[in-house]
């Protein structure tokens, strides 16, 4: 994965070694980061470097300081934990509806927004396409654990 | 021989051909399934890129559930699923003032959760032997090449399981069922993962290069065990093909579908009709 960053995992986790954490919030490697734990996994000094990427990207949210690329990857991961805090379970059709809906307000993007709309035939045809998701039973314990989780509304 | 069962949200969605897949096989193993009551989602890559206390807690309540339920040992199929719930009962393992903390706020008492198993270890439980014993239908012509992806094996200080850069169990499995496992050089690297809506040329490039490297060392299928690997390898493997100008048309089959094979069933039987990719009729 690291062959498609601008910063390896090692020189961003440089960067935080030495207290950059506003150059290392602006590279594009943290947004580009699959989270496949490989850099964790290797690395001789035991640096949880994927937990590092996590970190970065959640401070980068949080001070605005996300690249458009980024936007994309945080505004599809806060609506699946929207999606997960009103089900309990995730329900693909609302969580793909929401994303593709706050992208194309920002972007205006048709392309985007009818991009793999040929899939959905495709996958009805294969019973894949579940237009009610599940819900669980006690969505009220849900909700509560998000709010003592501090996300709440956030999420 | 029963386990606790947690499906997660992939398997209950539009991958329910896996747990098509998983129900059939190990049915016509005598595996009992005990599906987990209520059971919540893990959270998956969005709670531990966003709150790491919600990363911990959701796994933590679906622990504290199969453990009200009297599950020693769990079933959790993806591998997304398994680490999140490996790493979760870890955490609070270690940590008094935690598993208090997030026993309140998930309102149940999480102290032994399950054993949590992914679906090389349940077969590994039924014994390669006895696996082998029960084959009706040797799979002499499949040369698959096992895909392991990201997080069967990784992290390894979280996961335990088999080697993180040259894992084997998923050979022997098939190798148990007379299938020809190749040697390839991308078992475990990743496929895109959840990238598929965010950013899916991440997906379309690498899943490509898992394929082409695949195809270059003469696998005539893949075998992999987790949704989303299936998802970018089989369903984006057409947009893939256009992406790249290569063309592959390889079979990526679930591991469960290719031990129901070999137990006799059939591909309707296991939902692997249902796939993007079918195998060519021989």
């Amino acid at each position: 994965m690291a062959g498609r960053m601008d910063a390896p995992p090692t020189k961003v986790v440089r960067l935080v070694q030495l207290g950059q954490w506003d150059a290392a919030m602006r590279v594009e490697s943290i947004w580009q980061c699959v989270s496949c734990q490989t850099c964790s996994a290797r690395c001789p000094k035991l640096v949880d470097c994927a937990g590092v990427m996590d970190a970065l990207r959640q401070l980068a949210f949080e001070r605005g300081a996300a690249s458009p690329a980024g936007r994309a990857v945080m505004v599809f991961q806060r609506a699946f934990l929207e999606n997960i805090r009103r089900y309990g379970r995730l329900n693909e059709i609302d969580l793909i509806a929401r994303f593709k809906g706050e992208v194309f307000l920002k972007s205006r993007s048709l392309a985007f927004l009818f991009r793999d709309a040929g899939l959905a035939g495709q996958l009805h045809k294969r019973r894949k396409l579940h237009l009610t998701g599940e819900k669980v039973r006690d969505r009220a314990v849900v909700e509560r654990i998000f709010e003592r989780a501090g996300a709440g509304g956030a999420a | 021989m029963n386990f606790g069962y947690y499906p997660g949200c992939a398997l209950h969605g539009s991958s329910d051909d896996y747990e098509q897949s998983i129900r059939a096989c190990l049915g016509a193993l005598g595996i009992k399934l005990e599906e987990i009551d209520d059971w919540i989602c893990c959270g998956a890559t969005a709670a531990h890129s966003l709150n790491h206390k919600l990363a911990i807690a959701l796994p933590a309540r679906n622990l504290a559930l199969a453990q009200r339920q009297g599950c020693a040992e769990m079933l959790a199929p993806c591998p997304m699923c398994s680490g999140q719930l490996l790493r979760a009962g870890q955490a609070l393992a270690s940590d008094a003032a935690l598993r208090s903390e997030i026993s309140s706020i998930v309102e149940a008492e999480v102290n032994d959760g399950p054993r949590v198993l992914n679906i090389i270890q349940v077969f590994e439980r039924v014994g390669l032997k006895a696996l082998s014993d029960a084959v009706t239908k040797p799979l002499k012509d499949l040369k698959p090449a096992c895909y392991y992806g990201c997080l069967l094996v990784r992290p390894p200080a979280v996961v335990g399981f088999d080697d993180a850069e040259q894992p084997q169990s998923m050979e022997a499995v098939v190798a148990a069922l007379g299938a020809k496992p190749v040697d390839w050089n991308y078992k475990t690297e990743c496929c895109g993962a959840g990238m598929t809506m965010a950013s899916p040329e991440t997906v379309l490039e690498l899943s490509g290069k898992i394929l082409a490297n695949a195809a270059a060392h003469g696998a005539n299928c893949l075998v992999a065990a987790c949704p989303m690997c299936h998802v970018n390898l089989d369903m984006k493997q057409a947009a893939i093909q256009e992406y790249s100008g290569a063309r592959y048309d390889l079979p990526v089959y679930y591991l469960t579908d290719v031990v129901g094979m070999a137990l006799g069933l059939s591909a309707s039987e296991l939902g692997a009709d249902r796939h993007f990719v079918l195998a060519r009729e021989a």
